[in-house]
């Protein structure tokens, strides 16, 4: 009732449609003011990035201090290296833990895990870089690839987890009882069927996580290490992409800056063209 | 890690946390600078985007067209994917001279009575990192808001609309409907301030101190792990240095569980 | 008025345990109950199905049809939240003494809805059961398609292009396809849960042929909302209502003087 008197009273409605109008208007401003920054750092990265761009960038490796030219192909082998290495640690254990989650939900371990997913994901990775310095590094006496790799693969199970468990809720119920109805036990039913019907929003996701863990930086630091040689050593440290980056930014010389836009071009448009797929595959298939 | 930093727990008891001295050279570490420019950055940094972010998931959710929705959404989904090295880069030479020539004075010549707003402006510092950290957690809040906001039932709206309700009457219904949810969105977004890194490293300039006004360079505590670790001199600083993520690591957990309760508490509902 | 007999000159209740009937029987449930959240949704249902007859399930929504047919393949032991009380007998054997995946070959189950698993061909869909089993070989999986997709009448529409996705076909070909399929494993039973109320009449028509021509080597139990579907394709007919069993005689004679009053009402459209 009384809301019925507010809002059919005139005398407030000059003043409410003017409220409503300058809500909606600071409304838009926002989404503006967000938008503003990705298309500038975009804009601004590929245009610094791609006039520095060339193949010695790729095929070359760094050039003492002073000296210009020179490459980042030490630092995109090894980060290569360093995520393969984590994506062996970090796939299994995320689709697992999906699949886990997704197919057995009603017990309570799935709950711990989507809890426990939940709030890794939100772990610092700089945190996770301490807990792979503390697990790897102190135990083999060395900064090396593997270290950094068990950083990243940690980083990764949250995302691959959570794509996972979403993409199997999506496989319709009647096809799991379509299989067992066939006399095919449930675990079978879970890989051959559930999982395989999944399988292309599952491979989206797992991009995903190698699009992020390809720029992870800080927990690379004291784990990883870099290294401005050729290494390809497993227990060695090793260069990766984004350190190579964090150095040469912070560093005083214009020849590096360049090179380190070159090289935060590369991780943006992967990170691009994972997105413009990821948005491709699981619009064709989901909507 | 507890164990791995049990020499500086020891050493330096509840005193770590409330000592400002943090000397290498003199082996004497303590954690409250760090803790401060950790806790005013994120926390600032959320106090600019949570009204953005509110305003963003809003116009997604409510007004504008859904062809425009999903590409916006999108982007929005980008920027949340852009790694923080390329973040602090961007901060250094853009962000940083813009905030020195621009924003600084201007915001020195109207509020410079503030001790907040005085004093040298360098460009880094605490207010470069917290508008850097609110541009990279604004994505975070915005999709659970919207999430959250599609989770209330659409019958309430129509019932305000229905008496004679503006647009934004209605809003704010939903706003005030899905607060508990909105707030779990913001405590996650607060979560991810805290433990950013590189971004804040690259920008906040890394001097140990307590200043009042917040154009002066600080330290958080994500940051000083990524500067001295690699290079700790000594046992007691990398044990010290752990401590200070097992500080790190406990907040951003106690920050996530709360987060998440909140938003399954309205989540669940629906 | 917890038990119904299949003719009416047939024994009473206490015969039920005999084991000579239990074992003539395809089907035989005693007392079975099944309870959602301690909710019960059938209750002491005692039934008995001959073998390579076709029994019509029949009642108004939620009274607890498919809960009924699905308690018979143990399907109710994927959700947590299900109790099943009482004993069922396949053929003479407790289904408490054989595994889930064993039961469900021996009794297989077509859905409401057709669902093909969709990254499989159609070929690939008629083998599921043994593919996904890891059984047989190349050349007997081509005898299994050929066989069953001539029993299930879709042979002739699908042998140029066995190889095409199973969800290129039409609805009422999927549901054909779902059919040959489940006869693939060479079940004793099958249980049907609506196999005809998301297809167009001509489809239908098409199931109800294939259903009649199945009963002589399946014991067909199919749930339906269509009287006159039950009417033309079983031969006994079983009416539920509140997940209790109300009736359950021969088809001609329910339809045309059932025993009970709430029978005829229902069946004469009266509610429901
Ligand atoms: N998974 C479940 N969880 C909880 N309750 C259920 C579940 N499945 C069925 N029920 C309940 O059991 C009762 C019987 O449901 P059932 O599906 O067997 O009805 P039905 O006769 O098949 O109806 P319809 O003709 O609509 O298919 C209903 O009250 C239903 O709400
Ligand atoms: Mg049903």
């Amino acid at each position: 009732m009384t809301a019925e008197k507010v809002f059919k009273n005139p005398a407030n409605l000059k003043r409410r449609k003017f409220v409503n109008s300058l809500m909606i208007f600071l409304c838009v401003v926002s989404s503006v003011l967000t938008i503003l920054p990705l298309l500038y750092i975009f804009i601004y990265t590929t245009q610094s990035g791609i006039s520095a761009l060339n193949i010695d960038f790729f095929t070359k490796l760094p050039k003492p201090v002073g000296e210009t030219g020179g490459g980042m192909a030490n630092a995109i082998v090894g980060s290569g290296i360093l995520i393969g290495i984590g994506g062996l640690i970090g796939i299994p254990i995320g689709i697992l833990g999906g699949i886990y989650i997704a197919e057995y939900s009603k017990s309570f371990l799935a709950g711990v895990i989507k809890f426990t997913t939940d709030v890794l994901s939100g772990v610092p990775s700089i945190v996770v870089g301490i807990f792979a310095y503390g697990v790897v590094v102190l135990s083999m006496q060395s900064f090396s690839a593997l270290a950094g790799g068990f950083a990243l693969g940690i980083l990764m199970i949250p995302t691959v987890t959570k794509i996972t468990e979403e993409m199997l809720k999506l496989v319709p119920q009647s096809l799991r009882e379509a299989s067992l109805a066939l006399g095919v036990s449930r675990w079978k039913t879970t890989l051959k069927v559930v999982l395989k019907t999944a399988s292309s929003g599952i491979i989206t996701g797992v991009l995903l996580a190698i699009a992020r863990a390809a720029g992870e930086t800080a927990p690379l630091l004291f784990t990883a290490f870099g290294n401005s040689f050729w290494q390809t050593r497993l227990d060695q440290p090793i260069a990766a992409l984004p350190l190579q980056i964090f150095v040469y930014a912070i560093s005083p010389y214009e020849d590096w800056h360049r090179q380190a836009w070159a090289g935060a071009f590369v991780l943006i448009f992967l990170v691009f063209v994972v997105n413009f797929l990821v948005r491709f595959v699981t619009r064709n298939k989901y909507s | 890690m507890f164990l791995d930093s049990s020499d500086s727990i020891e050493k330096f008891g509840l005193d770590f946390i409330f000592s400002r001295n943090w000397d290498p050279v003199r082996e004497e570490f303590g954690a409250l600078t760090f803790i401060y420019g950790t806790i005013v950055s994120s926390f600032l940094a959320l106090l600019i985007s949570l009204p953005i972010s509110i305003g963003v998931a809003v116009f997604l959710s409510e007004i504008v067209h859904k062809s425009v929705r999903t590409s916006l959404s999108f982007l929005i989904e980008i920027l949340a994917a852009i790694p923080s090295i390329i973040y602090g880069f961007w901060g250094i030479f853009v962000l940083a001279p813009f905030m020195r020539t621009t924003i600084q004075p201007f915001l020195q010549s109207v509020f410079g009575f503030l001790p907040f707003f005085q004093g040298t402006m360098y460009g880094t510092g605490l207010l470069t990192a917290s508008i850097i950290l609110a541009i990279m957690i604004t994505p975070i809040i915005t999709a659970i808001t919207r999430d959250v906001l599609k989770a209330i039932p659409v019958s309430q709206k129509e019932a305000a609309y229905a008496l004679g309700a503006t647009k934004w009457e209605g809003i704010k219904m939903a706003l005030l409907n899905a607060r508990s949810g909105i707030l779990g969105g913001a405590v996650l977004g607060l979560g991810r301030a805290i433990g950013e890194t590189m971004a804040v490293t690259m920008v906040i300039g890394n001097k140990a101190q307590i200043k009042a006004s917040l154009f002066e360079p600080a330290y958080t505590m994500a940051s000083v792990i990524a500067n001295e670790f690699a290079e700790a001199s000594g046992g007691l600083q990398v044990s010290s240095l752990i401590e200070v993520g097992l500080i790190l690591f406990g907040v951003t957990f106690i920050v996530n569980s709360m987060a998440r309760l909140l938003i399954y508490s309205v989540t669940r509902k629906a | 008025m917890t038990f119904a007999d299949t003719e009416e000159e047939e024994p009473e209740i206490e015969q039920a345990s005999d084991p000579s009937v239990i074992i003539k029987n395809a089907v035989t449930t005693k007392d079975l109950s099944v309870y959602f959240n301690k909710r019960p949704a059938i209750e002491n249902i005692n039934i008995k199905i001959k073998r390579n007859s076709v029994t019509a399930i029949i009642g108004p929504s939620g009274c607890g049809k498919s809960t009924f047919l699905r308690s018979l393949n143990m399907m109710h032991d994927m959700t947590p939240k299900a109790q099943v009380f009482g004993e069922i007998f396949i053929h003479g054997e407790n289904i408490m003494d054989f595994n889930t995946v064993d039961l469900r070959k021996k009794v297989g189950m077509v859905f409401q809805k057709p669902n093909p698993f969709p990254t499989m061909s159609i070929y690939e869909n008629v083998t599921a059961g043994f593919r996904l089993n890891g059984i047989g070989s190349r050349k007997e999986h081509d005898i299994i398609v050929e066989k069953n997709l001539v029993s299930a009448g879709l042979w002739d529409e699908v042998r140029d292009r066995l190889k095409t996705p199973a969800l290129s076909l039409s609805g009422g070909q999927q549901q054909r396809l779902c059919i040959a399929r489940t006869i693939a494993v060479n079940p004793e039973i099958i249980l049907m849960d609506e196999p005809t109320s998301a297809l167009d009449p001509v489809s239908s028509s098409k199931i109800e042929e294939l259903i009649y021509n199945l009963k002589k080597d399946y014991t067909i139990v199919i749930v339906t909302h269509n009287m006159q579907q039950a009417a033309r394709v079983s031969d006994q007919t079983a009416f539920f209502y509140t997940g209790r069993l109300v009736e359950i005689s021969k088809t001609r004679k329910m339809f045309t003087n059932p025993k009970e009053i709430l029978t005829e009402e229902y069946v004469t459209g009266k509610f429901g």
